[in-house]
Formats: structure tokens, C-alpha cells, sequence
């Protein structure tokens, strides 16, 4: 039933308006969440995983175009709106640090440098969640302690480029947290970070959703960081999902040629002898849209006359399993 | 000087680099020691990496290597086929030759690269410098040389570096340190900014320009992964030390320092099941500005006792080529066992 659903996203299409014409960011982009869940986005730099999240928000600048087919649906307390539909400043509330909170690769963006860590949390609360600063102020601290913050009361008297990094990320984590949102965008969020750093994180992550129960879109270009945080997973390439599915099934059975390029390449500690497979070539300029299938250019098994021709349609190979490939087409028929 | 020495293109003997801290007027001087103590030596012909967290001193034990580091104690001696340097009493002129027998090569391909020149002139511009071709036509020819190498074709040389993508960028980068003929390779970083896919392009092609050209690298990355696959030998350095350095199939699969082992366990699995989290590491890196005493590891160390608190372990050997500077090393085996 689509109110299990926290999020649904159907056709979403995007484009730019630029100098040097019309860029296709997202194409034709359907996916969903169910609240609790961790769904991992994953794709090299420019595949338009960060747009496709800032899309959820509507955060992406005025010279963003979307499609009329484009859909985001969101369910919070039982109620289910179509984010399309939100007009007045007041009801983008509702996505824009609300129900729905955003979490960066680099803290510093979501930290103003020039107010203390508290003053914005207290800000941000008291405009969501219609409480007093004294309230705020409590549920901030306790949240800064929450993550793992040592002294918390004097860190919300700091700003941000007083703490450590991995401090920041924690700091903004519960500044995301704060407000209960049902959903939380996490783009990027450990990639500045050292592995040990990274690693503290993701546990923090992982602890924090099983007790908030909020669904997660988790971005990144690491597709360890997906087996060991998301329940699913999207793969993208130059703005299409390609494959997605559950992470085991998607990383264990991969049916994509570019899922199973990104596994190759990955260098793996359980054999260090394996020689590391690049994926040919180089990921096409957004101006430069190979036709037919967008991933034709670099793949090792096009076909000819097909794959460079028409662009594949999204096909059931599992349970909730999902490719978008002609070769997996001619296989699985 | 023994065989052995001669076999190393380069050893260092105790080595510390040290940044004044500001400035003071009065009272001591500040200092902070970014590289401490470190005595190591890299085999000609090997594929060496250096790992640790950032700020660990990577980057700036490879600028002491290329003379280009406030050294405040100990020394850097280098040595391929045809000379030998002591970097602490090299002249003027010898450093200008031992520049050209080692470069380096950065993380960021955007940065490092002039965007006002086309790639011809960013390749011919280090041979055209260092005076090492007579005529134009010569140094076209090189160029064109190092670009086939490097998979940059005639069409590419022509063109801004603004056009190209970040792995074709770092292809380029190579190129550029490549063309003088170096002996010895920095390469700081030189995959972190790239995605996997094209990463294992660009260490591919390090790996084999290194068999054509008889390189040997330093190869300094915070990624442990990317180093169990390319180097042949490791060493893993921790608030400006060495903790531990192996061959890298005995380091990875019998770390012994702590901290090794934090590094390892910290990288995540492919394997959605191995849900292993056996050592994590608390805290983060102090600063090298007012590092703990004793064992610089105890602050975030589960294993540590008093001793590590007030002495600094020293280097044992397990063998010529594995050291570990650990208190409790050998403990921590047979409580394994
Ligand atoms: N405001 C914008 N105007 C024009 N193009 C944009 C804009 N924002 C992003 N893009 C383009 O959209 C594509 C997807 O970008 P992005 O979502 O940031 O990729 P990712 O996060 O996967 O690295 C890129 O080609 C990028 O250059
Ligand atoms: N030019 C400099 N002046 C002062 N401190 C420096 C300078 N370069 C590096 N440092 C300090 O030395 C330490 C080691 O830095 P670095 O060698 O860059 O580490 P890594 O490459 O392992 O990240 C850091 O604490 C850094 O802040
Ligand atoms: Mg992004
Ligand atoms: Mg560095």
C-alpha cells in the first residue's frame, strides 16, 4: 500500500539551463522509501546523486527544470503530500529542515560561521518545532551529547570551526537530528573523513537509526560504505538509476555492467593479489549524452545497433531487484 | 658505505621536521614537530607506501625527501647507479641534478596543472627548464613520447587541461613528472581525489611505467586499501612516527601494532554480512603541537598500560624488514594465540 511508503519518487526528471545549453542532471529517476529504511545512492562524481537529493527538498537553483511527469510523494503523520505541490515558504518547512533534514560532506556548510553551534540549533528548533529557547536549548544539548559530544553545554557555545572534524560531523548530525526529522539526507557524509573517523561515524549513523527509526537516503561513491550501512541501494550513472535492490542481492548478484564495474575496481583487503579492473574510458560531459543507453560508451558488453540506439527500459530480475540494461534484458529472457 | 645502503635509493637516519609555531618575542620558541625521529630506508626498484591518518606527517617526510622541508635533525642520504647525495651538505649544483632524479606527483590534477597552458607545453616545460633537450623538434618528440605512454593522444596535447576529466588530468600530471626520466617518484595522494573507477586506471598505469622506466615510488595515501594492492612494502606512520612497516603481505596478514590493526579493521567491507567492528579506534589524532608523552598511540590505544604513558617504545625487529614500536606487541600475539 503506498502509505507504508515515507517516500516516493516517480519519473522525477531534471534539467539545467546553461550557457552551453540544456543539461539532463536526472532522468527519469522512480525509487521509494519505507520509514526505518537506509537506502544507499551510489555513483561516480557528476551522476547526479546530489541533485537528485536536493530535488526532495527543492533546494537545486532556478535554472532547474522539471519534468511535468516528475513526482515526489512524502508521508509523514499519515498524512502524504506531493512535494511539487508546495507553494508558501511555510509549507516548504515541511521538507526543508522539518520532516526532512540534510546532512553534507563538508559541516562547514550547514554551520554559519559567524553564530555559535547552540544559537543555530535553538533557531532551527524553535522555528520547527514551535517551542521555547529554554526547551531548545535542553533538547540541543542533550542531542549534542547524544552523538557522542564531550561537554556538550560548552561545544554549544562554540563555532563550528573551533571543533575537530570529526567533531563538526557529529555536531551536525545532531543539529540535523534535533528537530525528529522522518527522513534524513546524508550526501556524502564521511568522505572527507579519515577511514577511523569514517568508521566512528557510520556507527553513530547506524545506532542513531535504529533508535529514531527514520528512513535514510545515504549518498556516496563507495559502495563498501553502502554494504555496511544501507538495507538497499541505487546505482547511478550520468543521471539514471541503473540497478537497484536490495544491497545483498545488488552487490552479491550484480546485473548491471557499470554495478559490476564499480565492484571490480573497488580494492578489496580479502585478496590484495587481485588485479584492480578500471571501468574503461570516462564518464561522458552532461553536454555530451551518449543515445541509447547513457553508460554505452564505457560498458565492455554493448551491443551494437541496440545499446547505442534505444535506451533500455527498467526490468524485474528479483524481488525488488531492478536493472535498466539490454544485456541483462537478452539474458534473463 | 655496505651493499647494503647501496641497495636503498633512499635512507633516512632519524629524521624530524619541525615548523615554528608562530612567533614569540620572549620565552622558548614553539615547534611543531611534524616528523619525528624516523629512520627508514626505501629499496631501489620498490612500490613503498606510507599510510596514516591525516596529519600523521605523510606529506611533509615526502618534502623532507625532496630537500624541500625544514629538517632539524637527523639526515636523507639518496642513492641510484650513477650518484650518491647527503642532502645535509649537498651543493647548489648537485641539487639541481638531484631534482631531476625525483618528482612528484600531487593529489589534486586541477590545482597542479597551469590552465593557461595547452598539455604539450605543461609536458615540455620540465625538460625545456632542466635543459635536457636541444631543439624543439627533440623536445616534441619526447612529449609525444611520454604522452603515448600515459594513453594522452596527439589531439589531447593540443588542448587546455580545463577539458579533461579528473582521471585524464592526473594522466596528465604523470606524464609531466615522467618526462625528465626521474629515478624516484613522490606520489603524494594521487588517487584520493579521483572516483574508484578511474582510480584503478591511473594505479595501474604508475604500476606499469614503474616496470618500464625502473621507478621506484613513495607512495603516501590515508587509504590502506588502495596500498594492500599496489605497494610491495608499507610503512604506517602515527603523529609524525613510524609505528610499523612490513612487506605488505605480512603486514596485512599479521599487523602487529595496535594501531595497524585499528587502520585495517576501520576499512569497510564489501561484504554486507561482515559486520565486523573488532577494533575501533576512539578519539581522534591529537595535535602534534603538544603530543602526549610516551607512546604517542596510548591516548586512543584499548591496550594501553603505564608504561606506554611515560616511555616511548622503541623499534624491534621481527625481521630486517618488519618493525613495530609497541610496548606490548608480543603480548597482545600470545593473548591472540
Ligand atoms: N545549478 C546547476 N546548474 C547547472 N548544472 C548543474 C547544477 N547543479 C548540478 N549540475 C550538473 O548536474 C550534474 C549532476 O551533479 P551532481 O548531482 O552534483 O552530481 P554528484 O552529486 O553525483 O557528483 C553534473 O553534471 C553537474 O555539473
Ligand atoms: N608549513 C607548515 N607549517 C606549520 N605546520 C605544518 C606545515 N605543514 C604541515 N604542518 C603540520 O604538520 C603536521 C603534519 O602534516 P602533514 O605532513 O601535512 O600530514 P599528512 O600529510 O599526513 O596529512 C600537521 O599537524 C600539520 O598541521
Ligand atoms: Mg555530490
Ligand atoms: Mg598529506
Amino acid at each position: 500500500m503506498m502509505s507504508e511508503q515515507l517516500l516516493n519518487v516517480k519519473n522525477l526528471t531534471l534539467q539545467f539551463k546553461t550557457d552551453e545549453g540544456l543539461i539532463t542532471a536526472v532522468d527519469d529517476v522512480s525509487f521509494d522509501l519505507a520509514p526505518g529504511e537506509v537506502m544507499g545512492l551510489v555513483g561516480e562524481s557528476g551522476s547526479g546523486k546530489s541533485v537528485t537529493a536536493k530535488a526532495l527538498m527543492l533546494l537545486n537553483p532556478g535554472n532547474a527544470v522539471y519534468s511535468p511527469e516528475s513526482s515526489i510523494s512524502f508521508t509523514a503523520n499519515g498524512v502524504t503530500v506531493e512535494v511539487f505541490d508546495l507553494k508558501s515558504a511555510k509549507e516548504l518547512m515541511l521538507v526543508r529542515g522539518g520532516a526532512v533534514s540534510m546532512i553534507f560532506q563538508e559541516p562547514m556548510a550547514s554551520f554559519a560561521p559567524a553564530i555559535t553551534i547552540g544559537v543555530q540549533m535553538v533557531e532551527q528548533l524553535v522555528l520547527h518545532k514551535n517551542i521555547s529557547v529554554k526547551e531548545a536549548k535542553e533538547i540541543s544539548i542533550e542531542m549534542l551529547n547524544h552523538v557522542g559530544i564531550s561537554e556538550a553545554a560548552k561545544r554549544f557555545d562554540q563555532y563550528a570551526f573551533e571543533l575537530s572534524g570529526g567533531m563538526r560531523q557529529r555536531a551536525m548530525i545532531a543539529m540535523a537530528l534535533s528537530t525528529k526529522p522522518k527522513l534524513l539526507i546524508a550526501d556524502e557524509p564521511t568522505t572527507a573523513l579519515d577511514v577511523t573517523i569514517q568508521a566512528q561515524v557510520l556507527d553513530l549513523m547506524s545506532d542513531l537509526v535504529k533508535e529514531f527509526g527514520m528512513g535514510i537516503i545515504f549518498i556516496t561513491h563507495d559502495l563498501a560504505v553502502v554494504a555496511q550501512t544501507a538495507d538497499k541501494v541505487a546505482v547511478m550513472y550520468l543521471g539514471k538509476i541503473v540497478e537497484q535492490g536490495p544491497v545483498r542481492e545488488v552487490i552479491k548478484n550484480p546485473k548491471h555492467p557499470y554495478t559490476k564495474g564499480l565492484i571490480n575496481a573497488l580494492p578489496q583487503l580479502d585478496d590484495i593479489d587481485a588485479p584492480l579492473e578500471a571501468i574503461p574510458g570516462d564518464i561522458p560531459s552532461p553536454l555530451d549524452r551518449p543515445v541509447g543507453c547513457v553508460f554505452n560508451t564505457r560498458c565492455p558488453e554493448m551491443i551494437s545497433g541496440r545499446c547505442d540506439v534505444d535506451s533500455p527500459k527498467r526490468l524485474s530480475v528479483g524481488h525488488d531487484h531492478s536493472v535498466s540494461c539490454f544485456v541483462a534484458e537478452e539474458q534473463s529472457s | 658505505m655496505n651493499d647494503q645502503a647501496q641497495n636503498n635509493i633512499i635512507s633516512t637516519k632519524n629524521l624530524s621536521v619541525s615548523f615554528p609555531l608562530g612567533k614569540t618575542f620572549f620565552g622558548p620558541k614553539l615547534f611543531v614537530k611534524a616528523v619525528s625521529n624516523i629512520t627508514l630506508d626505501i629499496p631501489r626498484g620498490s612500490f613503498f607506501g606510507l599510510v596514516g591518518e591525516s596529519g600523521s606527517g605523510k606529506t611533509t617526510f615526502g618534502r623532507a625527501l625532496l630537500k624541500a622541508a625544514p629538517v632539524s635533525n637527523g639526515h636523507v642520504e639518496y642513492h641510484d647507479e650513477e650518484v650518491s647525495y647527503n642532502l645535509n651538505d649537498i651543493t647548489k649544483e648537485e641539487l639541481k641534478d638531484y631534482r631531476k632524479r625525483m618528482q612528484l606527483i600531487f593529489q589534486d590534477p586541477y590545482a597542479a596543472l597551469s590552465p593557461r597552458m595547452t598539455v604539450r607545453d605543461i609536458l615540455a616545460e620540465p625538460i625545456e627548464l632542466m635543459g635536457l633537450t636541444s631543439s624543439r623538434e627533440e623536445t616534441d618528440e619526447k612529449v609525444r613520447e611520454i604522452a603515448a605512454k600515459c594513453r594522452l593522444n596527439l589531439e589531447h596535447l593540443r588542448r587546455f587541461p580545463h577539458a579533461f576529466s579528473g582521471g585524464q588530468r592526473q594522466r596528465i600530471s604523470i606524464a609531466r613528472a615522467l618526462i625528465s626520466n626521474p629515478k624516484f617518484i613522490v606520489a603524494d595522494e594521487s588517487v584520493a581525489a579521483l572516483d574508484v573507477s578511474i582510480q584503478a586506471d591511473v594505479l595501474n598505469l604508475l604500476k606499469s611505467m614503474q616496470k618500464e622506466m625502473g621507478l621506484t615510488y613513495l607512495f603516501i595515501s590515508h587509504d590502506l586499501s588502495v596500498i594492500a594492492h599496489i605497494c610491495d612494502q608499507v610503512a604506517v606512520m602515527y603523529l609524525g612516527q613510524l609505528v610499523e612497516t612490513a612487506p605488505t603481505h605480512e603486514l596485512f596478514a599479521g599487523p602487529k601494532h595496535p594501531y595497524t590493526k585499528a587502520l585495517l579493521s576501520a576499512i569497510p567491507s564489501l561484504d554486507p554480512d561482515d559486520d565486523s567492528k573488532a577494533q575501533r579506534l576512539e578519539g581522534e589524532i591529537p595535535s602534534p603541537a603538544s603530543p602526549p608523552p610516551g607512546c604517542k598511540f596510548h591516548t586512543r590505544c584499548p591496550f594501553a598500560t603505564d608504561i606506554c604513558k611515560k616511555d616511548e617504545p622503541q623499534l624491534d625487529y621481527l625481521s630486517v624488514t618488519h618493525t613495530v614500536a609497541c610496548h606490548h606487541w608480543k603480548d597482545l600475539e600470545t593473548s591472540n594465540t
